[in-house]
């Protein structure tokens, strides 16, 4: 955090100066670990195992906050009967298809009694397509029913806790040695603060970053913090939670509003070609009817979100215009789009503040795709390698891509940064905060508000008089916001759309106070449902600035938060069940008797008045189905949930498997890797082979990538400014003095890696701050590569891409790539340069034996079959 | 006047200011130092110090090497370890005793001690190949500035005038005065204080004297220096030096309560061999670590005595002189 978030981590600072004790685990020891009270180095890409560790020692030792758990969480949920877990599988869970790589969820269902067999069938027929993740949306969290059994007492061997404890109970502090490198000893130290800082009087906070992301079961880190958290009753209270950390400003923001092609505004899932004709169709998979939560006011939230795009065009009678929302076929995320440049089947691309020749996995893949189209939008503040890889990228070197040969047009458009233009930046904690324009963007350089608003009046203008149908999604958009004196659209105007307002009766025109107030018949608009009431009252609320020593140590009046300014999500956990606060200490929201509301610090993420002892009638759905004591309002069950009986396609609860590539064996399961990672086969997309496969030993370590403090992402802010090139001018590799010793690497030489992908070089910088770990009775090395240097001629400084190193498999739910983890060699010296370079890679991968079936098994071979 | 050169005093009045503002400075906390070097860009930024070249160190996140002509501010990586940090810095010391004039300034040698033995429980490092090499790793991060020294050789030598004691009691060059003579850069106690080495008309300030002005230019208007405004954890603090000192004893004793015997102010002492620094620090480990000088003394401190010395000589010449040609007719 210290590294990537330097400015965030004052905080962090700051509490471990009032006591807190903070403990990094991480690969490398860091910047962060410098300042940490622990450092806890570990093999990249075991992380679960190690949270499934602590989450033995959590349940064998009873240390979970017991009320909190059976009030608040599904811990005793009774689930169906068929379920079977990876423990008697060898590694698989009950439904896996080995011809499709999926599962089919409907075993890991709760028991209930109103099964509705038949749309279990339909919806796992679309679930089990390759990739079809993307189409849970933001929903994910579906039940088939809203009425579960439970078993308070947490004794019923089919209930959530008992599975748990059972598919838990192999992670000992010996196992997660065996796995993650991590003495048994200081595993167990780790246990003991989380543990001793967690329930009523204290709280434990976990912050991740992309360390946890970017992995083919990268969804499951996360799962695995949450049952860790829920179980110790760190969820909806002060001082818990797990932080995600972004990848940049914003990243928050970009999710929310989303530039993810499988998400509308709100996380509203995109709708899908010949399963979404009609509004109805859309609304009714997120909204099953007698589900529970705040999902069910979709309908209002989707026909607000066309009345602000469509305006007056956006009628009941024309489904709101719900036909012009472009429809998925299929998986359009990054990676599929790139192998689709490849193949022929993508024309044009933009690209805006980004540099996949550069900062994208399989580099190498990415710049074969821009080579490929027909014209390329580049829309940055420097002139990156993603605008000039056609004259002085890798592959012009080697000759797999002449310059004459590439047909791509580009069009390089200078960009304003982040100072020279004003709008909202929305950071981890859900909170925006408005950014005024500080100086006027030099040259032609404009914001991108400017250049999509200019985009979208030329293409109007084009179209204005068109008759064809489909041309009806531009021009009846509302497109009409105020500019300012230099034609800059007006950001806030764009803020009170995004906010909505009532559209007729004795309120039309005036903003929305919160979502509640959003209509399904068109008497109301709104951008983005969670974030309604940014602009209440006509206030930009982001831009509130009252300095925290004015105000309450919540500091409501600091930007704005979404949902409804609550800085913490689910908070009413942070009350027990009679609404009374666990203790004086964390205290945060509770529930007033005389008042008869919620209360407190925070604003109530709850009813405001529904009290802790209401129960719903039999029946009842949407936010009056959720009891008194239901806190996890977005959940279709109220609960939080160690167990995920939807939303997930790769496992109701996470295992640990072995990354894509890995010199390790899985000493948990025969099955080695994901079973239900998306895999990519083809020539230019080889992997290495994993243990257990011929060839393994030829990429004998493992490798990590990651961010400098001195750098950006992919350099295109940071490269050309001599300030920051100064402070880390050259690419880089860290290697323990062990593997120094092992390879003959000299402080400061160079160093060539390997990957069935490429070769790079860089400079080596030998330091004790990468540890040999000793795994399964061997010593495993890891090197660390940051990948801010790419090849071109117009950066202060440039250097080769540990990007190209990677290949790509993805996560199944939301296609991340696994770019934290691969397999390499490492030998000392430069590496061949020009079609030298391709032979040397040829060499390597005859060596190993690798086709386009290596490493791309789904099912290893010995598992147990379903 | 008699101790102008050397012991307690407070510099501005005594360089003559009679509307003197509070004595500035720097305490820096290095135990919060999280290395981001934000003070290194916002010192360059605010003050356009050039770039100080394109060289990679290989001393663990350094790049910068030291203090400088074009580098005010200068964030020092200490990776202290087992057998592999001799390494370290032998290839560190190479690589800028190889090409000094590469990093854009004729320099010292990065002084990187061997590892100081802690006293810490030595448990070995999980996964370790053979034998226990490894003892507890630490890395220690400093961002290193100009002292300001109460007394300060570079300005007693300076024959033109260039550096000059401010109304806050800092020490600033004037680069449209100074000729370049250089007699500053030896003078420093600490190596702080260079010329800026590059072709005349093309380099700004080329051959001219340079080192941090404690943002002398901020400082009028009420602004604190431009790297305590970037520093995001509070390890460089702005303010009065008489308050700075007290926060500073506050602090290590914080640290000390908390178990950290090692924390120690350095510099704070206006008994030491300068009479205090204007900006002083709190350390983890011995100076040396950090490569600063464990008794640093004003390089001009004997001056008085040996101009008394040459002037009694010159007396004593002069009599004999006299006394050679008394008696004569």
């Amino acid at each position: 955090m210290a590294e990537c978030h330097p400015v965030g981590f004052q905080w962090v600072m700051e509490a471990k100066q009032r006591g807190a004790r903070v403990i990094h685990i991480d690969p490398r020891f860091t910047r962060t670990s410098a300042v940490a009270d622990a450092h806890v180095p570990i093999r990249v890409g075991s992380d679960i195992a190690f949270l499934g560790g602590i989450i033995k020692y959590v349940l064998d030792n009873e240390l979970d906050f017991r009320e909190y758990v059976v009030a608040y969480t599904n811990a005793a949920t009774i689930l169906r009967e068929d379920f079977v877990d990876t423990e008697d599988l060898d590694g698989l869970f009950s439904g896996y298809d080995e011809e499709s790589a999926s599962y089919d969820g409907r075993s890991w269902q709760y028991a209930g009694h109103d099964q509705d067999a038949s749309s279990d069938a339909e919806d796992e027929q679309s679930a089990g397509e390759h990739g079809a993740g993307h189409e849970l949306g933001g929903r994910g969290a579906r039940l088939e029913h809203s009425e579960v059994e439970r078993d308070e007492t947490l004794q019923h061997p089919r209930c959530v806790y008992q599975v748990l404890k059972r598919h838990y109970a192999r992670y000992t502090p010996e196992v997660v040695e065996q796995v993650c490198g991590v003495p048994a000893a200081q595993f167990l130290e780790v246990c003991e603060a989380v543990t001793a800082n967690s329930g009523r009087e204290r709280t434990t906070s976990w912050v991740y970053s992309v360390g946890w992301t970017h992995h083919s079961t990268g969804v499951q880190y996360i799962r695995g913090a949450a049952i860790i958290q829920l179980l110790l009753g760190n969820m909806g209270r002060p001082g818990g939670g797990i932080m995600a950390l972004r990848g940049h400003a914003s990243i928050q923001g970009s999710t929310d509003i989303p530039t993810l092609f499988n998400l509308l505004p709100g996380y509203l899932p995109m709708p899908v070609a010949g399963e979404h004709d009609s509004l109805d169709d859309y609304i009714s998979t997120i909204d099953r009817s007698g589900m529970k939560g705040f999902w069910s006011g979709a309908e209002a939230y989707t026909v607000s979100l066309l009345k602000s795009w469509y305006g007056d065009a956006a009628q009941p009678e024309n489904d709101f215009c719900f036909d012009h929302l472009p429809k998925l076929t299929g998986d359009h995320g990054t990676y599929q789009t790139v192998l689709d440049q490849i193949d022929g089947k993508v024309e044009g691309y933009f690209l805006v503040g980004q540099n996949p020749a550069v900062g994208s996995a399989q580099a190498k893949l990415q710049r074969q795709g821009l080579a490929n189209l027909k014209w390329l939008v580049v829309r940055d503040v420097n002139l990156i390698e993603s605008a000039t890889f056609w004259q002085d990228g890798p592959e012009i070197a080697t000759g797999e891509l002449r310059t004459e040969d590439i047909g791509t047009e580009v069009f390089f458009l200078p960009a304003a940064t982040h100072v020279e233009k004003a709008g909202s930046f929305t950071q981890t904690q859900r909170m925006l905060q408005w950014r005024h324009q500080a100086v006027a963007p030099p040259g032609d350089a404009r914001s991108e508000l400017d250049f999509y608003f200019q985009l979208g009046k030329r293409i109007r203008e084009r179209l204005a008089g068109s008759t064809d149908p489909k041309d009806r999604m531009l021009l009846d958009l509302t497109w009409d916001y105020p500019v300012d004196e230099h034609g800059e659209p007006d950001p806030v105007a764009v803020l009170a759309e995004i906010n909505g307002s009532h559209l007729t009766g004795e309120r039309a025109g005036q903003p929305l106070s919160g979502f509640t107030e959003m209509k399904a018949d068109g008497s109301t608009s709104g951008g983005c449902w969670i974030y309604t009431g940014v602009y209440k009252d006509g206030i930009n609320q982001a831009a509130r600035r009252k300095p925290g020593r004015e105000q309450n140590w919540v500091a409501n009046q600091w930007g704005w938060a979404w949902p409804m300014d609550r800085r913490t999500l689910y908070n009413r956990a942070s009350a027990d069940p009679d609404g009374k606060p666990w203790s004086e200490r964390k205290a945060y929201v509770w529930w007033d008797e005389d008042a008869q509301e919620w209360t407190g610090h925070d604003v109530p993420d709850f009813e405001r008045d529904k009290p802790p002892s209401y129960r719903p009638p039999k029946g009842a759905s949407g936010p009056e189905g959720l009891a008194g004591d239901d806190p996890f309002i977005m959940q279709a069950d109220g609960k939080g949930w160690l167990y995920a009986p939807s939303g997930l396609l790769d496992g109701p609860m996470p295992a640990h498997y072995e990354p894509h590539e890995s010199p390790v064996r899985n000493p948990l399961y025969t099955q080695q890797a994901n079973p239900t990672r998306q895999v990519i086969k083809r020539q230019d997309n080889l992997s290495n082979p994993s243990a257990g496969e011929p060839g393994a030993d030829v990429f004998p370590y493992v490798f990590t990538t990651y961010r400098l403090t001195e750098h950006h992402t992919a350099g295109g802010m940071s490269r050309w400014v001599p300030y920051l090139a100064e402070l880390q001018p050259e690419m880089f590799v860290e290697v323990s003095p062990e593997l120094a010793h092992e390879r003959g690497l000299e402080n400061l030489s160079y160093a060539t890696i390997v990957t069935a992908r490429t070769a790079i070089e860089a400079r080596v910088l030998v330091t004790e701050r990468i540890t040999p770990l000793t795994v399964d009775g061997r010593v495993v090395h890891q090197v660390g590569l940051p990948y801010h240097w790419g090849v071109g001629s117009e950066a202060h400084v440039s250097g080769d891409s540990a990007n190209d190193l990677l290949g790509l498999a993805l996560d199944p739910n939301v296609h991340i790539q696994e770019s934290k983890v691969g397999s390499c060699d490492v030998v000392p010296g430069r590496r061949p340069t020009g079609p030298a370079l391709l032979r040397f890679v040829a060499e390597y991968r005859t060596r190993a034996g690798i086709t386009v079936e290596t490493g791309n098994t789904h099912l290893t071979p010995g598992s147990d079959r379903p | 006047m008699s101790n102008s050169l050397y012991g307690p005093l407070d510099p501005a009045p005594d360089a003559g200011w009679r509307d003197e503002q509070p004595r500035k400075g720097f305490f820096t906390d290095t135990s919060v130092c999280i290395g981001c070097k934000a003070c290194e860009v916002a010192c360059k930024e605010w003050n356009a110090v050039p770039e100080d070249g394109l060289l990679m160190l290989g001393s663990s996140y350094d790049n910068s090497g030291s203090l400088g002509a074009s580098t005010w501010r200068h964030v020092k990586f200490v990776e202290q370890g087992g057998a592999a940090t001799d390494v370290l810095n032998r290839t560190a010391d190479s690589a800028l005793l190889g090409d000094p004039t590469a990093l854009g300034t004729t320099m010292a040698p990065l002084e990187v001690k061997a590892p100081v033995d802690l006293g810490m429980p030595t448990s070995g490092l999980p996964g370790r190949v053979d034998g226990a090499e490894r003892t507890e790793f630490r890395w220690l991060m400093e961002s290193d500035v100009c002292k300001h020294c109460t007394h300060a050789a570079c300005l007693d030598v300076c024959p033109t005038g260039a550096l000059f004691r401010t109304e806050f009691g800092t020490v600033v060059v004037q680069d449209d005065i100074c000729n370049g003579c250089g007699y500053c850069v030896p003078a420093c106690p600490f190596g702080v204080i260079d010329r800026r080495v590059g072709e005349v008309g093309i380099v700004k300030n080329a051959g001219v004297a340079q080192k941090c002005t404690l943002c002398y230019d901020r400082l009028g208007d009420g602004l604190q220096p431009a790297c305590a405004q970037a520093c995001p954890t509070q390890s460089i603090q702005y303010g009065d030096v008489d308050e700075l000192r007290e926060r500073a004893q506050a602090r290590v004793d914080a640290l000390h309560e908390q178990g950290v015997h090692d924390a120690r102010l350095y510099g704070e002492s206006t008994h030491d061999g300068i009479g205090g620094l204007g900006a002083f620090f709190l350390l983890l480990d011995e100076p040396e670590v950090y490569g600063l000088p464990p008794d640093p003394v004003v390089t001009t401190r004997d001056l008085p005595v040996m101009w008394k010395k040459a002037a009694l000589a010159a007396a004593t010449m002069l009599a004999g002189a006299v006394a050679a040609f008394a008696g004569r007719p």
